[in-house]
This record gives structure tokens, C-alpha cells and sequence, in this order.
């Protein structure tokens, strides 16, 4: 095994490894982790004598939530990633981990840029104009001025919205925001893209538009993670996949089997 | 079950996620973000009072009521003799003044808890958030400060060169917020439990500024334990920053400069608090980076 350099030859990895496959170059690497989170709980458990059940008051108690529990695997340069599970699964918590954006409690993530999540509707204001929101929203995600006024005009286009940019956003139909949300969010590139569910939402014809988005990003990004319900895109999309199990990672491998695994398990 | 992937060889020529940078290459990350904080700032001022008839003029008018109830209640009802002369602009620039601080105490306390969101989903060296508070509020700030040399003017107060010592203690003050914002901003993070005590924190500091009286008439004669308490009062940074701006604005009192008053002591005071809260606040920020978007 190799020492810590700066090369692009890894050891030999699972997950990628068939027979004559090329070893590429790892873009992120999950080492052993887990994030646990301490949330209040208002409620008892279920074990405690009876005579307690019967007072009115309830305790508040300190939990700790395990919700990812030692994950490990890596990804490669090229590689377009689902992951799925049932809800609860930790399947969200692990992205915005591989984000850097939520601190595991153990283990750690290396990645040559921090990925990004696909996603800028926290930053966007409701009573603020399309046309503010679009400079706020390019600034929020990184973009320099010059770059937010470059592609200003190609981000209301592909949202369609041009005839309302001088409005608020809160008196946009919810199609209208999603459209702008997604196009400011999908205009600028990423190394390592983050993608969680839902994304294109909308009608049919903004649907395919934000899928062809999406697959050019891909195209774009050196790796994609997917996380999603629908198996259906998964499968369409990614080579490979990880099956997320109340914190645990149950299966990593060729997209088809693993989505086969984890339809099996839910019958 | 395919094995899962456990890489032999950690680094890989990978950097770890998460970590602290370094203080230098935070201020740098800072500074390539300045666009955002600005265009933050800017937006959720514009913003603030969007759905109202009268929109930004609240920003001014809600402080100008404030003074005005004050005065009438401080100025006429109860009024002694701890008021100065031409009490109207001394209590509206000790109102003005005060809100600054007390909007960048409470806000900087909500600064990230309030924002996780925003800390969840993007990538900013988060002392974006606490900054772009302190500079939401200097926009406030602006208007009430053409309200306020307005009033000055109208209540006999002429235009004079001292005016120009206005911007300087403004600057240090900010400079103070900022210090204020940070600090707040991390520890309710720690014990959210905090943010329930920040309105009594700007309570406290109210009474004890000396924005509706002034200080040196109330204990200005005090001794012995008194005279601690009194000392609290006139050196408390709030209260420097009050008169600073005040003495900058208005005449002093011929009577023991009991009204506008302040010594080259108070500015270095001022100075002093300005620069090291900013400091101290932002080292203490910088110092949790890593742990703010667990919660």
C-alpha cells in the first residue's frame, strides 16, 4: 500500500474494481463515519414502571441520535453515485457530511474541494425581487460580481421568468420559484456535485429541462452523489450506488444490484 | 455483501473536510466573500419592513417613538434634575445610539442559530453572518443619523467642525458591535439557553448609559460604594460611545460639562474597546468554525 503522496495511483478500492477497469482518481474519501446528534426528547421510554406513566408531565431527556454509524467508502473521478434508503435512513445527513457542511462526531472526509450541494433556497428572500435574489443567490454560492452579471441573463432564461424579475419572489406561483431556485442554483460548475431528491420539480417541460441541467453538471463535475426515492433515476443515472440503512452502509456496488438488493428487502 | 470500501491509504492526496483554517487564510476566505456579506447585509435591510405601509421608515420612526415616549415620561412626568439643558437632542442621540448596540446584541445572538439554513447548505467561513448583522444595522443607522443632525439643527444647535468627530466614534463603535456580535453569535450556540437572557443584558445597559439622563448629574457626586457603581456607569463602553457622539454633536454644558461631554480619556477608552472586542471577539468565533453547522 502506498504512502500518503500527492499521486493519482490509490490502492485498490472494491467497489471499482472489475477486471481491466482503470483505477482512477479518488475525489472524496468517507473514513469510517459517524455523526451522532444530542437532541431533546420529550417523551418516556416505553420500559419505565407504570405508576410513572400516570403522572401528567413528561421529562425532558437529552438523547443522542446515531444517525450515520461509521461509514467508509470513496469516490472516483467520473463517477455518478445514488444513494438510497428508506426515509430516516441518514441518507441526507450523510450528503451534507460528504459536504463538509455538517462536522462528523467521529471519522472524517477528505475531498480535494469542498463538494457542494445543489441548493441555494436558504439564502434566496421572498420579499426581495427575482432579479435580487438572482445576485444574492450567485453571491451565496460563491460567485464573484462579474461572474453573477455574466450569467444573469441565461439564469432568467432558463427559468422563464423574465417578464417578472422586477417582482417579488413571494408573489411568484410556486412553479415560477422553483424554476428560479434551481436555475440559480445550476449555474454555477462544481467539482463534486451533491444532489438531494426532488430537484426538478415542476411541469413536464421544465422537468426534462432540469434533467438534461443535471446531466450536463454531471458531465461538468468530476463526481456526482445522487440521493433519491426514485429508483427509476438512480438506475438511469448512476453506475454505481449505496444503499443507506438506518445509518449503516448496507451495500455498495453496481447501481442495478444494489437497487435490486434493497426492492428485494422492501417486498 | 460487497465489502465496503476502506481506503488503505487515508490522505490520498485529499485535504480533510471540516477542519479549521488558519486565522490568516480565514480572513482571506473573509475577504473574497465581502460581496456576499454586502449584498446580505443590504437585502435584509431592504427587506425588513417590506410588508409595511411606511416600509424603511420604520427604521427611523420606531426609535424616534422610542425617544419620544421617554422624553415624555423622563423629560416631563418624572423629570428632576439630571437633565440637561436642551434635553430633546441629548435624549434622541442617547436613543439612536443605544439601539445600535442592543439590535447588534440580539441579532448577533440569533446570527447562526437563526440562520442554519443558510449554515447547512452553503459554504462561507461563517463570521459572513455575525458581519453582515453589524453592517444590516450601519444601514439602519444612516437615516437615523440624518434624522438625528436634523433635530440637532432644529433645536438651536448650529453646524460646527465638531460634527466631523461623529464618524470616527461611529467607526469605533462598530467596531465594538462587531466584538458584541461574535461573541453572542457563538455562545448561544453553546447554551441557547443565553438568547432569554439578552434582552435583560440590554435592559441593564440601558438604565445604566445614560440615555435618557445624564450620568454625571445623577452620581456624578457619589461616594463610597456608590461611587463604584457610578464609576460602572460613566466607563461602561455604551455609555462612551453615547457621549462621544454626543460631544461631537452638542454643545457642552457650560455647568460641569454635565451634558456633552467627553475627554481624551473617553476616546482612547473608546478606542481601546473598539479594537480589542473586535479582536477578541472575532479570534472567539474563528476559534468554534468548525463545530457551527453540527446543530
Amino acid at each position: 500500500m502506498s504512502e500518503a503522496t500527492e499521486t493519482v495511483t490509490p490502492p485498490a478500492d472494491a467497489a471499482a474494481d472489475k477486471p481491466g477497469q482503470q483505477q482512477k482518481k479518488p475525489t472524496v474519501v468517507v473514513d469510517d463515519v459517524h455523526v451522532t446528534y444530542r437532541v431533546y426528547a420529550s417523551g418516556r421510554p416505553a420500559k419505565e414502571a407504570s405508576f410513572l406513566r400516570k403522572r401528567a408531565t413528561s421529562m425532558r431527556r437529552l438523547r443522542e441520535v446515531h444517525a450515520v454509524r461509521g461509514i467508509s467508502f470513496t469516490a472516483h473521478e467520473g463517477e455518478a453515485i445514488g444513494v438510497i434508503g428508506a426515509n430516516g435512513s441518514g441518507k441526507s445527513t450523510l450528503l451534507r457530511t460528504i459536504a463538509g457542511l455538517t462536522p462528523p462526531t467521529k471519522g472524517a472526509v477528505y475531498a480535494e474541494t469542498p463538494p457542494t450541494l445543489l441548493g441555494v433556497n436558504a439564502a434566496l428572500i421572498n420579499d426581495l425581487s427575482g432579479e435580487r435574489n438572482i445576485v444574492l443567490g450567485g453571491l451565496a454560492l460563491g460567485m464573484s460580481p462579474e461572474e453573477v452579471k455574466e450569467k444573469y441573463d441565461a439564469i432568467a432564461e432558463f427559468a422563464d421568468i423574465q417578464e417578472f424579475l422586477d417582482l417579488p419572489m413571494r408573489t411568484y406561483s410556486s412553479g415560477m420559484g422553483a424554476r428560479l431556485r434551481f436555475a440559480i442554483a445550476a449555474s454555477v460548475t462544481h467539482r463534486v456535485l451533491l444532489i438531494d431528491e426532488a430537484l426538478a420539480v415542476g411541469d413536464a417541460k421544465f422537468s426534462r429541462r432540469s434533467e438534461e441541467r443535471i446531466r450536463e453538471l454531471r458531465d461538468h463535475a468530476g463526481t456526482v452523489f445522487l440521493v433519491s426515492h426514485s429508483l427509476k433515476s438512480v438506475l438511469d443515472t448512476c453506475q454505481r450506488a449505496l444503499w443507506i440503512d438506518k445509518g449503516i452502509l448496507r451495500l455498495d456496488g453496481p447501481s442495478d444490484e444494489v437497487v435490486k438488493a434493497y426492492q428485494a428487502s422492501v417486498k | 455483501m460487497t465489502s465496503t470500501a476502506v481506503p488503505a491509504d487515508r490522505q490520498q492526496g485529499l485535504t480533510k473536510l471540516g477542519g479549521r483554517p488558519t486565522l490568516g487564510r480565514y480572513m482571506t476566505q473573509l475577504w473574497g466573500r465581502r460581496h456576499f456579506v454586502i449584498e446580505l447585509a443590504y437585502s435584509r435591510f431592504r427587506s425588513q419592513n417590506e410588508e409595511d405601509r411606511l416600509g424603511i421608515g420604520w427604521t427611523v420612526l420606531g426609535p424616534l417613538i422610542n425617544a419620544a415616549v421617554y422624553g415624555l415620561i423622563f423629560g416631563v412626568i418624572m423629570s428632576s434634575g439630571t437633565r440637561p439643558d436642551n434635553f430633546v437632542p441629548f435624549l434622541v442621540t442617547g436613543v439612536f445610539v443605544f439601539q445600535y448596540f442592543s439590535s447588534c446584541l440580539s441579532g448577533g445572538a440569533k446570527a447562526i442559530v437563526g440562520n442554519m439554513g443558510l449554515v447547512r447548505s452553503l459554504h462561507f467561513p461563517r463570521a459572513v453572518l455575525p458581519i453582515s448583522l453589524v453592517l444590516q444595522n450601519a444601514f439602519a443607522l444612516m437615516p437615523m443619523m440624518a434624522v438625528l443632525a436634523v433635530i440637532v439643527l432644529l433645536t438651536g444647535e448650529p453646524i460646527k467642525v465638531q460634527w466631523l468627530l461623529v464618524p470616527p466614534a461611529l467607526l469605533l463603535y462598530t467596531m465594538f458591535n462587531l466584538g458584541i456580535s461574535f461573541i453572542a453569535a457563538r455562545m448561544t450556540i453553546h447554551v441557547r439557553d443565553l438568547a432569554q437572557l439578552i434582552p435583560f443584558i440590554s435592559r441593564v445597559l440601558f438604565y445604566m448609559s445614560g440615555v435618557f439622563f445624564s450620568v454625571k448629574l445623577t452620581v456624578g457626586s457619589q461616594t463610597g460604594k456608590a461611587e463604584i457603581l457610578a464609576m460602572f456607569m460613566e466607563y461602561n463602553p455604551v455609555h462612551i460611545y453615547i457621549q462621544l457622539v454626543r460631544h461631537g454633536l452638542l454643545t457642552p454644558d457650560p455647568k460641569e460639562a454635565s451634558g456633552a461631554y467627553a475627554t481624551p480619556g473617553m476616546w482612547l477608552m473608546g478606542a481601546a474597546w473598539g479594537v480589542g472586542l473586535m479582536i477578541l471577539g472575532f479570534v472567539y468565533f474563528w476559534l468554534a468554525e468548525e463545530r457551527y453547522g453540527r446543530e
